[in-house]
């Protein structure tokens, strides 16, 4: 059975006609063409497939796309805006945290979630949001690093530097 | 050789792919669609071995939206491996099946569901035959035979090597010390799954895009098993998310993904599920090892003799050189002068076993480290300081007779102690060892070497290992052809580095063509450490000889000598006269306007030196990356519980071309290691994966791996491109055994 569905994936509406169990994992890269997300197991366990609906991490190989229906779909082709590059996107190229790249799309999202929560982070704090998604690459080292530099970066740009005493 | 001398190597650049990875425009093979394109699923056996009776496609062939469906008999009837001494693999069984996931068939269909459904249509009549689960229950059963061919029944591959009179050896030792240990099997785990999409064209060629490490080996065996020409076939290598060596042996879904593709007229596109990938496998043998080793009073190896059984699962694969590397790696390490090595590879009805990054060689490091903590232990000695007194001498000859060049070993293992604290820790809590309480805080070392690329091909031959063109024109921009395939090691970006480097232009202004056998040449594959040193040399020929080219226009033109010339800031000239530099632009344009057109080749073998014995070939490498690793840790000693606190890490990578890296390399190995002793597991029952999915099969997530603290150490290796050695599978090695220690 097919449904006929509005969806909103990085702003932008989508109509289209879909089998209703298809997984949102599968609209995306199917339907929509947006393979940037990727799937590492398609039952929920590795955190590769994540997307944020309404600003919260999602497996979209979990999640329908009958329930989402005007909720807000965000996948990484969305991260960067006029071409300009997300803060977490920088750092993690700058630093290397995107080794073979895979699960990078769903760690990303994870981290963008965790930083407008939580806009000064630990590292136990980025751990814990991450402990959902696995990397077979990195030893997450470099990615906690990135979302570290990425979130300092951010607060920077709103004034949190010029509120913080530094040594000189 | 100062670091000045260098303008890009040396500097933490980011990959020149960073950018498609982290806005997910990287393509993989999954992400790739054509027009047209069907998808197709594989039917496999639910045995771990049987007689295939019957196969009857009849039900399938009858669902609408069917395209194609095929066995066995619709291929050539050729058996295929990645070596040529275990051609023992079918592309779909046809008479029996040896494991659990052996494919019988295959569907191609208007969608996967389709070809899914198609699939359990299809009837098979299996007669079950007894199953061999362990070494031990196939040594035990000659009666039931797996294969037949081999060293005996269910005994794929004996070796023997001797290097001395071991006897004699452990008769001058002040301690004899005699071991078992067990190496638990575990796979690979990258996050993509293999994927394939394959299209026969209407002309009769062939191109198939893959999640592959080795193009050029999938090429080769694909005319070998489709009876094709290979000039006709194109292999290309797709992004490769993770392969850590699960994606180096050609596989049955490629094969299937051609031959429908042949059938169908169409595209033909094939990705596994994740369980899939779990029987698919190819990864960590189980070993268990028998190690015999004498030590003096001071600590001195006197000899070694170590045998080991590998449980192979049920086909080849690598497994020959596998239960070589079981051995032969092992006198890197440490001065060993008399060694004995016996191994025996088995045949299981499990996934076969492979290559897994560090192939074959942490089992027995893992077996010799803890070893030597023991003989340690029972001489009274500090275990850092024993490794210390006994590295090998560099620029020497091993027992069995490999060359070896720069060793960092000694400064590896004392940038650990000294950043672990180790002086403060060992001595004390190892004599607080008796205390009472369940959590003891422990502190352990352990060291290693890897090679830093085969030194012979998989199949035997005297053409280059590696090959890189490089084109250059008038633009500025040049473009480096090379098969090699990136995956996510940064072999792309190493492939730019080294041309700007020598050209002197920024790594920005070159573009990076790899692993298309119908472009670029041939290279061997991402496997065994050796594609930054050998593309890398290749690179850096071509380079030579593009600059030298160029140099030679542009002499003609400032009225100098080519060897007056400078290359640097994208601009050529002579440096004492710099206001009349030209550009690299027209420095390429003069070099048309003189040369027609600039497209040079550079080439790499490595140099021959194969041991003259049976075996040989196995184990020689241009060089060797030595490592060195602390762990601190609390066990509970009632529960078995183990929390890791830290990782210290030191590399001798020769020359770090890009540390960030050759730090990335470094960290995923520590981390892959810390999975294998503390975590991962390949558990079967009855032939059955009992684990084979992401949330049963344990690995580290960012709460287990610990903080990893890594140092690199340079030595200038004479036999790499400038100087550098390998990164992404010695320092996995020297971790496990730090832990268990």
């Amino acid at each position: 059975m097919k449904a006929q569905l509005s969806l909103i994936v990085n702003g932008e509406t989508h109509e289209i006609l879909v089998a209703v169990h298809k997984t949102l994992l599968e609209v995306l890269r199917e339907d929509l063409g947006l393979t940037g997300t990727k799937h590492g197991c398609e039952l929920g366990e590795c955190g590769t497939c994540t997307v944020l609906v309404d600003g919260e991490p999602v497996l979209s190989c979990l999640a329908l796309p009958l329930e989402l229906e005007g909720r807000e779909i965000a996948t990484v082709e969305g991260m960067a805006t006029a071409g300009e590059l997300h803060p977490l996107q920088q750092a993690f190229a700058e630093l290397g945290a995107a080794q073979c790249g895979y699960c990078t799309p769903g760690i990303l999202l994870t981290a963008q979630a965790l930083l407008a929560e939580t806009p000064t982070p630990t590292r136990d704090t980025i751990k814990q949001a991450l402990a959902g998604n696995l990397c077979r690459c990195t030893g997450y080292t470099k990615i906690l690093d990135a979302v570290e530099l990425a979130a300092l970066r951010m607060r920077g740009a709103a004034g949190w530097a010029a509120q913080i005493p530094r040594a000189t | 050789m100062t670091k000045d001398r260098f303008t890009v190597i040396g500097q933490p650049l980011p990959k020149i792919d960073a950018w498609a990875k982290v806005t997910g425009e990287t393509r993989y093979a999954d992400d790739l669609v054509m027009p047209r394109m069907a998808y197709a699923k594989l039917l496999r056996s639910p045995h771990p071995h049987a007689r295939i009776v019957s196969v009857d496609t009849t039900r399938a062939r009858a669902v609408p939206g069917v395209l194609g469906v095929i066995t066995g008999y619709d291929l050539p009837p050729i058996k295929f491996g990645i070596l040529p001494v275990s051609q023992d693999e079918e592309a779909l069984c046809r008479e029996k099946v040896r494991m659990v996931g052996d494919a019988v068939a295959a569907v191609a269909a208007v969608d996967e569901e389709t070809a899914e459904r198609a699939c359990e249509l299809i009837d098979v009549v299996y007669e079950p035959l007894p199953a061999l689960m362990s070494i031990e229950e196939s040594l035990a059963h000659p009666e039931v035979r797996i294969h037949e061919y081999g060293d005996g029944p269910n005994v794929h591959k004996n070796v023997a090597l001797q290097f001395g009179d071991v006897e004699a050896a452990f008769a001058r030792a002040d301690l004899v010390r005699e071991d078992v240990f067990f190496f638990e099997g575990n796979t690979h785990l990258p996050m993509e799954q293999h994927a394939a999409v394959a299209h026969w064209g209407p002309d009769g060629k062939l191109t198939l895009w893959s999640s592959t490490q080795t193009p050029h080996y999938v090429h080769r065996l694909l005319a070998k098993i489709l009876d094709v020409p290979a000039a006709h076939i194109r292999v290309i290598a797709a992004a490769v998310g993770g392969g850590f060596g699960g994606k180096l042996d050609p596989f049955a879904h490629e094969i299937a993904a051609c031959k429908l593709s042949q059938v169908t007229g169409r595209p033909v596109k094939i990705a596994l599920t994740r369980e899939e990938v779990f029987y698919v496998h190819r990864g960590r043998h189980p070993v268990l090892m028998w190690i015999k080793t004498g030590f003096t009073r001071e600590g001195d190896i006197t000899g070694c003799h170590l045998k080991t059984w590998l449980d192979g699962g049920a086909y080849g694969s690598y497994g020959v050189a596998s239960t070589f590397y079981t051995g032969v790696i092992n006198p890197v390490t440490y001065k060993m002068p008399v060694y004995k090595f016996e191994g025996a590879r088995v045949f299981t009805n499990k996934p076969p076993c492979g290559p897994k990054r560090g192939h074959g060689t942490p089992q027995p490091r893992f077996a010799l480290e803890c070893q030597l903590d023991k003989a340690a232990e029972q001489l009274g000695l500090d275990p850092a300081d024993m490794r210390r007194r006994i590295v090998a001498e560099p620029f020497t000859k091993t027992a069995n007779h490999l060359t070896v060049t720069t060793i960092g070993l000694e400064e590896c293992i004392d940038k650990v102690v000294e950043a672990s604290g180790w002086r403060t820790k060992w001595r004390p809590w190892a004599g607080r060892a008796s205390t009472p309480g369940a959590r003891r805080r422990g502190i352990g070392i352990g060291c290693s070497a890897y090679m830093t690329g085969a030194g012979t091909a998989i199949y035997w031959n005297s053409m280059p290992h590696s090959g890189v063109i490089l084109r250059a024109d008038r633009s500025g921009g040049v473009a480096v052809l090379c098969g090699a395939t990136d995956i996510g090691q940064g072999s792309d970006s190493i492939l730019a580095y080294l041309p700007a480097e020598v050209l002197g232009i920024d790594p920005k202004d070159i573009r990076v063509h790899p692993g298309d056998t119908d472009l670029t040449p041939v290279d061997l594959g991402s496997y065994s450490s050796r594609v930054t040193l050998m593309c890398g040399i290749a690179a850096i020929q071509a380079a030579e000889r593009l600059k030298s080219a160029i140099a030679q226009a542009v002499a003609a033109k400032l009225e100098t000598t080519p060897d007056a010339l400078v290359f640097r800031d994208r601009k050529v000239g002579v440096p004492d006269d710099w206001d009349k530099a030209v550009s690299f632009a027209d420095a390429v344009a003069l070099g048309e306007s003189m040369h027609g057109v600039l497209a040079f080749a550079g080439s790499y073998a490595p140099p021959k030196r194969a041991g003259k014995y049976k075996g040989g070939g196995v184990g020689p490498s241009p060089c060797y990356s030595y490592s060195a690793s602390v762990v601190e840790l609390t066990v509970d000693a009632e529960t078995g519980e183990i929390e890791l606190h830290d990782v210290w890490i030191a590399h001798d990578i020769g020359r770090a071309l890009n540390p960030l890296l050759v730090e990335g390399q470094v960290e995923g190995s520590v981390y892959m290691g810390i999975g294998e002793a503390l975590m991962e597991a390949q558990v079967f029952r009855k032939g059955v994966h009992k684990t084979p999915s992401m949330l049963e099969y344990k690995s580290p997530t960012t709460l287990e791996t610990p903080e990893i603290h890594t140092f690199l150490v340079e030595t200038d290796d004479p036999e790499g491109p400038f100087g550098a050695k390998e990164a992404g599978q010695g320092p996995l090695l020297p971790v496990i055994p730090a832990i268990a220690n």
